[in-house]
């Protein structure tokens, strides 16, 4: 039986009804991983032993009829959430040795519903990159096409989810990193309102915009995980003090009356004719299921960009000052003094991309321009964020593309950083308000997948996945699945 | 002022670290508890482990806002936290957590007193901050080790205005601030370890002069002693440059206790731009007006309300009231001995006396004297009652001092009852007189200083029992006959 074609929500059903075990579904993705995963390198860790005596203990529990409400269900882990005794390198030579001694409270809410971690997925360095190629731990491929890359940062995970090596895969996103992969590889990915989901053990990248979320098949095995990942965590001062919510219950109430709001000023870009297509037929597909199309305007939405890459690296050159050599991690070989085990542990330690970013964050603090740079940036960003409130007065979702294109190729865009920070320009919007994205697939172009992406006010994750679910339950661009 | 020139003054500004008595770190569960073995008090979050997270110990903010109340200053509802940026391997975020923007007590003052008489010294603001950790240079070779136990204990930095003129003013400024946080009990203010540190800004300038002078902070000032001596130091060394046509250099100086001097620094020690920023990780706390209230209700008897209460309570003279006053524990310690002699003019003379002799011969602190306040009142009130003279009252005092005994076995055990009989005094000055014809005769004549010589006699003769005040009355009429 071809395990890997079902639903997550099908092969839980599979479990409690006693068609296959947990040993059997688990054993089943290893040996795709071990057969396929050496064109890709969407895993840095296989968790083999672990995994199988995780499924092993989960049959057991079945058998005893006293099984957990996620019992057996595999699932991957970006290498960035940190997993007791199991090495977490957040996709960096610094932590190239790390084997974390504390578990992620998203790990640890999963392995208490009895999810199976299948291994630690490949990612860019710290977070930081679109395209998985600033990884120590070498590129990921996209399985659509091994020329093209998955996108980033959560590569890994959208790689592996899509090759289906994994039935899904946790996530994280800073500036677009679960949304953008998804589109590039034809996924469903969603990131919920900053402060659902604990960042307690999930290695910091920018503190006020990281938020955790899944990459999955479909909105429906989204909302599954997403709803078992989310609720209160007392170790996160920033997560809102807000129960574990029911996502799948809306799932499939109509979108009809609701009312999805475009963007003119996104609309207004130089949009490539196939990803304006594509976006129109979605549009189409939601008018035919009786939703409302208004235009709407988000009057400052093209500062973004500018803001995040002030206020994304000021906060990563403070949270990646703690990697010196000192207690853990990457130490420079026979430092001369302790000046020197700094400098050169974190110029040996660090990629570019990192260094670029901790330089760009250092200067915008800077005594002297913390006003110019870092201040007007959290004042443009409060902008942003009313133009989002304002809007959300008057629609219920709002969609976009996802990204400007469909996947590039290997090292296209690895010399011009400003082009690559591109990919996100539509996805930043909603870090920087801290509202909840989702990406599905809506179609394709010369073979690859293209995403389009819903935003909805503060904690209507359950109305996004509602939308999405929609439209999945009305076309089939989530079924499609790369030849690999 | 003291021995520099008379036309200079000196701007002094003091910073107080003060380490707070909490339980856990300002950030973590870890204990704070001081000398344990190195590292064994330090959790992933305090060893800046990837992906933890601060979480806000909500004691530090009832002990701040009972520290802003008593320096009559502000609370700001929200106060927020911000990152100050460094690097150095005790500080293993490479931040340190801290306030900028919205610290959590502001515009406050405190009003001292020293020989000049009173004045009033701003507070600028008292802020909340994790403490580092310790490096340790000497047990490792060409190594230096690291003890994170320290690494984010509460402090609060304590800032005054530039306000202070003196070293004399500093210091009462200080032991101000000590005795305050030591009756808020929120820190044991113990300098000696660490857990009340001061650094002092001082500048000079010409007397006269609006512009102040450039400033040179100076640190590792460890007792009360030493900032009087550090900050005298740093003035006349200021003084002593200007005049021989030297600029000051604005720089952070160690204090060198042993040969009284104070040195610069190396300068990459202190030459940073600490690029502060809001803390991401923490929101901005509101304090609500109810939890401000329910924190003020628990607010004990401040110093200076303590004082004037003794002097109009007790009668006590402001002298007497201060030197009790001063310290908690001996205030504590009088109310309880008042208590029982209920004479607190004696109570306030026997601790600030005798007591206060014993203690400081054994380096003791009040809590540890070995006659209990309760034996104290009772050996007072005995003096009161006529039971015993002061004398003897001293006598018993030492025994109790080293044999714990009660007051009263050591009375009966050892007869030192008073004698308060006007007969039995009679007899014993009847007898005291007829040895003594020749001084009796000279008194006769007109030396009264001899009355004092009959009076020894006659405690002599009684071992010092007889009641001074019958023997005085007695005496006189007898030698008037």
């Amino acid at each position: 039986m071809d395990l890997h074609k079902l639903s997550l929500t099908k092969q839980l059903e599979g479990l409690k009804k006693g068609d296959f075990t947990s040993t059997e579904l688990t054993s089943h993705y290893l040996n795709r991983i071990s057969e396929l995963d050496g064109q890709l390198n969407s895993f840095i860790t296989v968790t083999e032993d672990q995994a199988l005596s995780q499924a092993k203990a989960a049959d057991d529990r079945y058998k005893k009829n006293n099984n957990f409400s996620l019992d057996g269900l595999p699932i991957a882990h970006k290498d960035i959430f940190c997993t007791k005794g199991v090495l977490t390198t957040c996709g960096s030579k610094m932590l190239s040795n790390f084997e974390a001694p504390y578990s992620s409270t998203v790990y640890d809410k999963l392995d208490k519903k009895g999810m199976v971690m299948l291994g630690k997925t490949n990612m860019d360095e710290f977070a930081m990159g679109s395209s998985n190629e600033t990884s120590y731990f070498g590129p990921v491929k996209n399985p659509w096409n091994i020329e093209y890359v998955p996108g980033g940062s959560s590569g890994g995970s959208a790689s592996c989810v899509s090759a289906e090596l994994a039935p899904i895969a946790t996530a994280t996103d800073t500036g677009g990193s679960i949304r953008q992969p998804a589109s590039l590889c034809g996924l469903t990915g969603i990131k919920p309102t900053y402060g659902r989901v604990s960042r307690y053990g999930m290695i910091a990248f920018a503190s006020s915009l990281d938020q955790g979320g899944v990459i999955a098949k479909s909105a429906e095995d989204a909302a599954l995980i997403l709803e078992a990942m989310s609720g209160h965590d007392p170790k996160d001062s920033t997560s809102l003090k807000l129960d574990q919510p029911d996502l799948t219950k809306n799932l499939n109430n109509p979108v009809k009356g609701m009312k999805i709001g475009l963007p003119k000023e996104f609309f207004e870009k130089e949009m490539a004719p196939y990803v304006l297509k594509s976006i129109e037929e979605a549009i189409e597909v939601y008018k035919s299921l009786g939703a409302e199309i208004v235009e709407i305007s988000l009057g400052n939405i093209n500062l973004s960009l500018p803001i995040y890459y002030i206020i994304a690296p000021a906060e990563c050159s403070a949270n990646l000052s703690r990697y010196d050599g000192v207690r853990y991690g990457y130490r420079c070989e026979d430092p001369k003094d302790i000046e020197d085990l700094f400098m050169r542990t974190r110029e040996e330690g660090f990629g570019a991309e990192v260094k670029r970013r901790i330089l760009i964050g250092t200067y915008a603090l800077s005594a002297g321009y913390y006003d110019a740079f870092y201040l007007k940036a959290q004042k443009c960003r409060q902008l942003v964020a009313n133009d989002f409130s304002e809007a959300f007065k008057s629609v219920d979702v709002i969609l976009s593309p996802t990204t400007p294109g469909t996947s590039f190729k290997s090292g296209e865009k690895t010399n011009d950083p400003v082009e690559m920070y591109l990919q996100d320009i539509f996805t930043i919007p909603a870090n920087l308000a801290g509202l909840p994205g989702l990406s599905i697939p809506c179609g394709e172009h010369n073979g690859l997948p293209l995403g389009m992406q819903l935003v909805g006010n503060s904690l209507e994750e359950g109305k996004l996945l509602q939308f999405a679910h929609s439209f999945q339950s009305n076309t089939d661009w989530h079924m499609k699945m790369p030849n690999i | 002022m003291k021995n520099y020139s008379e036309d200079w003054e000196a701007v002094i500004g003091l910073e107080i670290h003060v380490q707070l008595s909490t339980k856990s770190k300002l950030f973590s569960g870890a204990s704070t508890d001081f000398g344990a073995l190195p590292n064994t008090q330090a959790c992933n979050i305090d060893l800046a482990m990837p992906g933890v997270l601060p979480v806000l110990n909500e004691e530090v903010l009832r002990m701040a806002v009972k520290l802003g109340k008593a320096l009559n200053a502000e609370i700001n509802s929200p106060t927020s936290f911000a990152r100050k940026n460094y690097f150095y391997p005790d500080s293993p975020k490479g931040y340190q957590i801290s306030q900028m923007d919205k610290p959590i007590v502001e515009n406050g003052y405190l009003d001292i007193e020293t020989e000049n008489g009173g004045k009033r010294i701003g507070v600028t603001r008292a802020h909340l901050e994790e403490d580092a950790g310790k490096s340790l240079h000497d047990d490792f070779e060409g190594q230096s080790g690291i003890d994170l136990n320290r690494a984010g204990t509460p402090l609060l930095e304590i800032v005054s205005e530039p306000e202070i003129n003196t070293p004399e003013e500093a210091v009462a400024y200080l032991k101000s601030i000590h005795s305050i946080i030591r009756y808020l009990e929120i820190s044991d203010g113990n300098m000696a370890e660490g857990s009340m540190r001061c650094d002092a800004n001082v500048s000079v300038r010409k007397i006269g002069e609006e512009e102040l002078g450039t400033r040179t902070e100076t640190k590792n000032v460890n007792s009360f002693r030493f900032v009087e001596k550090a900050i005298q130091y740093e003035i006349e060394r200021q003084i002593h440059e200007l005049k021989s046509g030297n600029k000051i250099t604005q720089e952070t100086r160690l204090y060198d206790s042993q040969a009284n001097t104070t040195r610069p620094m190396r300068s990459k020690e202190f030459a940073n731009d600490y690029r502060y920023f809001p803390e991401p990780d923490l929101l901005p706390v509101n304090l609500e007006k109810e939890f401000i209230e329910e924190v003020l209700a628990t607010m004990p008897e401040m110093p200076n309300e303590k004082r004037e209460r003794f002097v109009s309570e007790f009668s006590l003279s402001q002298y007497d009231a201060d030197l009790l006053a001063a310290d908690k524990d001996v205030a504590d310690f009088f109310e309880e001995v008042t208590k029982v002699s209920n004479s607190p003019k004696l109570s306030a003379n026997w601790i600030m006396g005798e007591l206060s002799a014993e203690l400081n011969n054994e380096n003791l602190g009040i809590k540890e004297s070995k006659v209990s306040s309760n034996k104290l009142g009772q050996l007072i009130s005995r003096i009161e009652d006529g039971t015993i003279s002061g004398k003897i009252a001293k006598d018993i005092f030492e025994k109790i001092w080293t044999t714990g005994k009660e007051v009263d076995d050591i009375i009966k055990e050892e007869g030192l009852e008073q004698v308060t009989d006007d007969k039995e005094i009679e007899l014993m000055i009847d007898e005291v007189i007829e040895n003594n014809p020749q001084q009796l005769e000279q008194y006769r004549s007109g030396k009264d200083r001899l009355f004092g010589f009959f009076v020894g006699q006659v405690m002599k003769a009684s071992q010092g029992k007889a009641n001074p005040k019958q023997v005085n009355d007695i005496l006189k009429s007898k030698l008037e006959k």
